[in-house]
This record gives C-alpha cells, structure tokens and sequence, in this order.
C-alpha cells in the first residue's frame, strides 16, 4: 500500500541526507519526495511517499523518529488528508491536436503557461492520479516533457503537525 | 577550546593518533594536564580501545584522529561500537573550512562516510559552537539507546589565533531528541499478569541489560519469579552465569537447554534484546506457542523482526524495577502460581539439561590435541571467574562465552553485532586503561590477533599487564567449520599453517613474555605462571596449540527453529513437540 509520510526536520546541513540515507540504507524505497522549509525557518518539512505492508511503514516511521535531527512524523495516509502534487508538461501542440491540448487542459483545470508556434506547457496540480489522468487523455499528443514535484500532504480540519 | 569543552565533559583519557588537521588539537593537549592521551599504533585500535573503555565502566570512550586516512581508519571501530549500542564521541580533524570539497589533502567527507554507523554526527563550522557541540555529543552518546557520535572539526576552527567567548553547559535540551525513560504502567501490570500465567516462561535478556545498568534489578524480578534466564551473546553477565537459574546462552550457538526452553516457552520476556538473526534462526519458525513481552529502549527494536504482544519502551533498569513492583502487588491481589507448575517447567530443563547441556568439566588427555573449551575452562578456573574477558571474533569467541561463566555485568567485551575481528586486543587494553589494577585476559585465536598486533607496540608503552591466551588452530576456525558444514570440506583460503609467524618470539621482540603450548598437561601450570605474581606487571601471550578439526556446538541448523541444532559432528535435533 502507498503511504505518504510527513516529516519535520530541523532546517540544518545534512539532516536531508541522514533521511535519505535511511531510506538506502534499510532498503526502504522512496517513491516521491518534497521538502522546503515551513514558516517557523528553523524546521523543514518533507513529505516522502514510500511502498509498504503496515509493519514495514511502522519501522520507517520509528526509524525517522530515531534521527537526532527529525522532530515530528506522522503517516497522512492513516488520516483524513489532502494531497497535492504540481505538473509541468511540455507536449508537441501543432495542427488539430492544438486545440484539443487546450481542451484538455480546461477540463482538467490545468493552465497553459508558455505557449510557442509549436509546443504548450501546461501546469496542473492535484492529486498524483488526477495528473496520472491527464497524462493518459492526451495520449494522441507527443508529450516532450514532463516535470512533477512529488506529492506534498496536509491533514484535514484542526489537526496540525508542529514542532 | 575544544580540549576545555572534553575537560568540561568530564573526560580523563582519550585515544587517538595525530595528524595535519588535528595538530592545533594536539597541541593543546600537550599544553594541559587534565586530560590523558593514550597514543596507539591505528586508529581503528583507538576506537576499540575507547569502546571497551565504555563497555567496562558505562562512561563514554573518546577518540581523536586526523582527517582523511585517520578518519577512514577509525570506521569500523565506529561501526563496531555502532551495532553493540556503545557510547563513545570520536573527534576527527578535518581540512580547513575554505578547502572543504576540494579533494583537499588527507580530506574525506567524515560525516558522509560515518553517516550509517552513527548515533549522529556534527560537522563544526564555527568555534564558538565548540563547547554546544560537544555537550550535545556527550549527551546524545550516553543516553536512550547509546551509540558513536562523530565530531568533525575542520582545522581552522581550533585555530589557537581565532578565539570566542566560552561558556559550557551540561544542561542539553533539544526538542527532536527526548528518549524515553519509564515504561508504560499499563503494559508493565500487563507483562507481570501474562508471566504469572505462564506455564512455561523464560527471560531473554541481552546487552540492553549490561549496558543500561539493569543486572541488578533484572536479578531480582528473576529471582522473584523464578523463571529460566538466557541471555544473548551481548547480555553475559547481565545474569550471574553461576546462578541455578541461568540455563545458559541462546541462539546459533547456545546451550541446547536455553534454546529448547525458548522454543517451548508460552512466555518470553525480552529485555533490552533485539531478535537478531544469530538468536531466532528462521524469524518465521521462532518459539511458535509464545506470547512475546519485550521491554527495550529504542522503540525501532521493537516487532522489528519478532511482533511483540506487549511492547515496553523504556531503560530497562527503570522498567524492571517497575515490574519488581508490579510483580508484588499483583502477588497480593492474587494467589500465587501453582509451584508444581513450575516445577513442572524446571523438570523438563533439567533433562534437556542432562541430555545434552555443556560439559564444564573437561580433563586434558594424553596423546590428544587440546580441546579449546578446555583452555577457556581453565582460563575460568585460574582466574576465579572473575576477569575482565575480552574477544575477538569466531570459534575461541564462541568456546569463551559458552565456558567463561560470567557472574558480573560488563566483564565479557566483545563484538557481537558487527563481529569485527582485530577487536579483542585493543579491547583488553582499554578495559586495563580503564581498571589499571584489574585482571584482563583476551582470548584471541592467530587469525585475529593478526588483525591488530601492532597494538603490542602500545602495550608496552604504558605497560599493561593484559594477558593473551591465543587459541591456535592454524586456520580461521569458524570459517572452517562453516565450509566443513556446508561446503563439502572445501577449505577456501582458510588456512595458512605453513605461514604462520612464531608467537613467542614475535611478543617476545615487542618486549613482552610468550608461552607456547602444546600438551594438556602444560595448559594449567603455563596460564597459572602467566597469571601469576612473577608476570604481574607484564604482558603475558600464551600461544595454545588446539585441535585445529573441532567445531563448535550446538550450532543451529540453516532456516530452522530454535530447537533445531547439530549437536555435535554426527548427531541433529530435530524432534517433535514437547508439550
């Protein structure tokens, strides 16, 4: 099962290695991963998504915890959450397919945000499968590149992770 | 400064070996009289030796080395101490700030390299952090679950020109780190229920006990409860090794008792051990009808390998006198467990005991090779039980925790989890750095003791009176056995006795005293002179001539249960149940 795992980390040189490290080291796997500082700039905050039975995912988040530098863990996907993840897609925009792109992209509330004589960029961003979707409804269109940030997450209503 | 913030930190000793990046360093310390520091012949010595400095007395160990070569060099004794949950800082120089990431001379990413093997690690980047940093490593080293810390120090910042205000706190605070101390009360009158229903209990306890200070207390639940006690290769002398309740070590190569009882145990209480794979055997057939207690530090050790039914996190001295407690008063609310129970229990051990436990009292025999178990048997018998024992890794490791019956809490150092050959030498003289006046025997085999002899240079320069009994069987042993066992006899490159160098004349030119020993009549008189007033202040090397085809046993058998061991070349067990 896809688990997605929110970490705040004190905001200092080499704590994101000793994260990423775990990972490698323990035979974990990293599917996707964010991370930018928050609005308190001593601690930054990642957002990993990782494969795994129950058991496994228990390990990594008791493994993070072990970290000196890791201040917080929580498993978004044991709780109601939001998550988002932003796309850039540059695809081949010529003759008909120009215009279907561009009704594409309406429909799945993406932006064109460069336009060329030849090629679109669009921006959209929701949940991984919504631009999973996208990708596979332009099928026809030669897409010539893609761009995503991973997926970044947020509990629902009052709950807060904090330091 | 840094000098002050380690004399601050309460530091007395620390081994290490200088270079370019570290001489501002050294030069303090030439400059000073608080700190002592124990010049070795390689680094990687100077983290065993800081390590069994640890192990010995539970205060941290301290090394120093130079960047680049030093710092690599002192990896696997890092790692070592890493695996074994040791408490020790290591100081390592580092090329000046500004040349960081210039492939700088003697310069390699310290705190890259160290990064798995670490507690954690701090790269200084100006000195005044020097007193924070180093208050922080001491406390991250001894506290929750020990471990290495690595202190990184590029050249510049212990620039004797540059200096800051100072001021140093043994108060550390952070709010990532906030390990935990007493268990939770619930689980504990849990744990305390499930025991005293227990038709068949055992307590497993391992080097969680020794090194969090927990013998005594785990001593006296035992007691009350009366239930069987194994320990792990790490937890020997956690328990009194002479006690009528101890049955003995477990796993790959323990006593037939204790893994037989695990494997038939309704109950197992685990103390500060962590399941490692040279304990279960085949985690998937591990003691099938047990309810599964386990009280340890860190939280990640727990149901890492084996799902604990009722999970402790906690120091285990704090948690077991909590279970004293609980025990008590549940004693009180209820009747006590039927005796005939138990009694019951301790039958069925014996017998197992009988069958097929560990003969500890060996004769030497005429005409025949010596027996390796007999030379620990009487390194026992010479020394009282009562020496700081100190190993390297394979069969003379296995032969001494099966033999050296320990009665107290961090006399057996050895290196369990990371199984570093090369180990035991430096190991015995940290440990005689630290007790100067106390007997300190390594038992070494000729394969390991290759591994880190330089240290004989050492030995001598502070005189430490550590006496080594080699067990020569002129191969790497284990090695052996295993290709023996599993590889048609086919000894890949793990013989050599046609290159062998002659022991007594080599400690002999390091200016110590050797022994060679061939005939079972010599061994007790020889180890007897060694240890003896005569060679009091010196070192002793008694290089023991053993039969080079014996094998350790029990060993258990590849993917079984804990019950499922070779006994001895010709007989398994392989048996059905007993219920």
């Amino acid at each position: 099962m896809r688990h997605i795992i929110a970490v705040l980390l004190e905001n200092e040189a080499g704590a994101l290695s000793r994260v990423v490290g775990l990972f490698a080291q323990r035979n974990y796997n990293i599917e996707s991963l964010t991370v930018a500082p928050t609005e308190d700039e001593t601690l930054s905050r990642l957002t990993i998504t990782t494969e795994g039975d129950d058991r496994k995912v228990e390990q990594i988040m008791k493994h993070l915890y072990k970290l000196i530098e890791v201040v917080k863990v929580i498993d978004l996907s044991e709780t109601d959450h939001v998550e988002r993840e932003l796309m850039m897609v540059k695809i081949r925009a010529e003759g008909a397919v120009r215009e279907e792109i561009k009704r594409t992209a309406d429909i799945f509330r993406g932006q064109i945000i460069d336009v060329s004589a030849t090629a679109y960029t669009v921006q959209l961003s929701g949940p991984s499968g919504k631009l999973d979707s996208f990708l596979r409804a332009i099928d026809n269109a030669t897409v010539l590149e893609v761009v995503r940030s991973g997926v970044s997450g947020i509990a629902r209503g009052e709950k807060v992770l904090s330091g | 400064m840094l000098i002050r913030a380690l004399q601050d930190a309460g530091v007395t000793c620390i081994f290490g070996y200088p270079g370019g990046a570290a001489l501002h360093i050294y030069d303090a310390i030439f400059r000073q009289q608080k700190v002592e520091h124990i010049l070795v012949r390689h680094e990687q010595a100077a983290t065993h030796m800081a390590d069994a400095y640890a192990r010995s007395t539970g205060k941290p160990g301290v090394v120093l080395v130079t960047s680049g070569p030093g710092a690599t060099n002192a990896i696997t004794g890092i790692a070592t101490a890493y695996m074994d949950s040791v408490p020790i800082v290591v100081i390592s120089g580092q090329v000046p700030s500004g040349v960081i990431g210039t492939d700088a001379f003697q310069e390699t990413d310290m705190v890259g390299i160290s990064r798995p093997v670490v507690k954690h690690s701090f790269l200084i980047r100006d000195c005044r952090e020097i007193p924070d940093v180093i208050s922080k490593a001491f406390h991250i080293a001894t506290t929750g679950r020990p471990g290495p810390v690595v202190v990184d120090v590029p050249k510049d910042i212990t620039d004797p020109d540059v200096t800051a205000p100072y001021s140093y706190s043994k108060k550390v605070s952070m709010r990532s780190y906030n390990p935990a101390v007493r268990g939770n009360g619930r689980q504990i009158r849990k744990a305390v229920v499930a025991l005293l229903d227990a038709r068949r209990p055992i307590i497993y306890a391992g080097g969680g006990v020794v090194i969090g200070n927990a013998a005594e207390q785990l001593t006296r639940f035992a007691k009350a409860l009366g239930a069987p006690v194994t320990n792990t290769l790490m937890g020997l002398g956690g328990f009194p090794g002479d006690d009528r309740q101890f049955v003995g070590m477990l796993g790959m190569h323990g006593t037939y008792e204790a893994n037989m009882a695990m494997h038939h145990a309704d109950v197992i209480l685990a103390v500060g051990a962590r399941f490692d794979d040279r304990v279960t055997n085949n985690p998937a057939k591990f003691c099938p009808n047990a309810t599964v207690i386990h009280i340890d530090v860190d939280p990640a050790s727990i149901s890492k390998i084996i799902k604990a039914d009722i999970p402790i996190v906690g120091q285990a001295a704090s948690v077991m006198t909590d279970m004293s407690k609980a025990l008590e008063v549940e004693l009180q609310k209820r009747d006590a467990p039927d005796p005939a129970v138990l009694k019951q229990w301790w039958q069925q051990i014996h017998a197992w005991r009988e069958a097929h436990g560990l003969d500890h009292d060996l004769k030497p025999v005429l005409d025949k090779q010596i027996l390796p178990q007999l030379v620990v048997q009487t390194l026992f018998r010479v020394t009282g039980g009562d020496a700081f024992v100190t190993s390297d890794v394979g069969q003379h490791q296995m032969f001494a925790a099966q033999y050296y019956r320990f009665a107290k809490p961090r006399r057996w150092i050895n290196s369990g989890g990371l199984g570093t050959m090369g180990f035991g030498l430096p190991a015995a003289m940290g440990v005689q750095f630290a007790h100067p006046d106390a007997v300190v025997a390594c038992v070494t085999g000729e394969g390991s003791f290759m591994m880190n002899m330089q240290e004989l240079s050492t030995c001598l320069q502070y005189a430490l009176p550590i006496k080594i009994v080699c067990l020569n069987n002129q191969a790497l042993g284990m090695v052996k056995q295993w290709q023996d066992m599993q590889y048609g006899g086919r000894h890949s490159q793990s013989t050599y006795s046609d290159s062998l160098p002659d022991f007594k004349t080599l400690v002999e030119a390091f200016g110590h005293v050797g022994f060679k020993v061939t005939e079972g009549a010599d061994l007790e008189p020889v180890m007897r002179e060694a240890f003896g007033p005569k060679f009091k202040n010196k070192l002793v090397f008694i290089d023991v001539w053993v039969d080079p085809d014996e094998h350790v046993y029990p060993m258990s058998i590849r993917g079984g249960s804990l019950r499922d061991m070779y006994l001895n070349k010709i007989t398994t067990n392989q048996q059905g149940d007993y219920m």
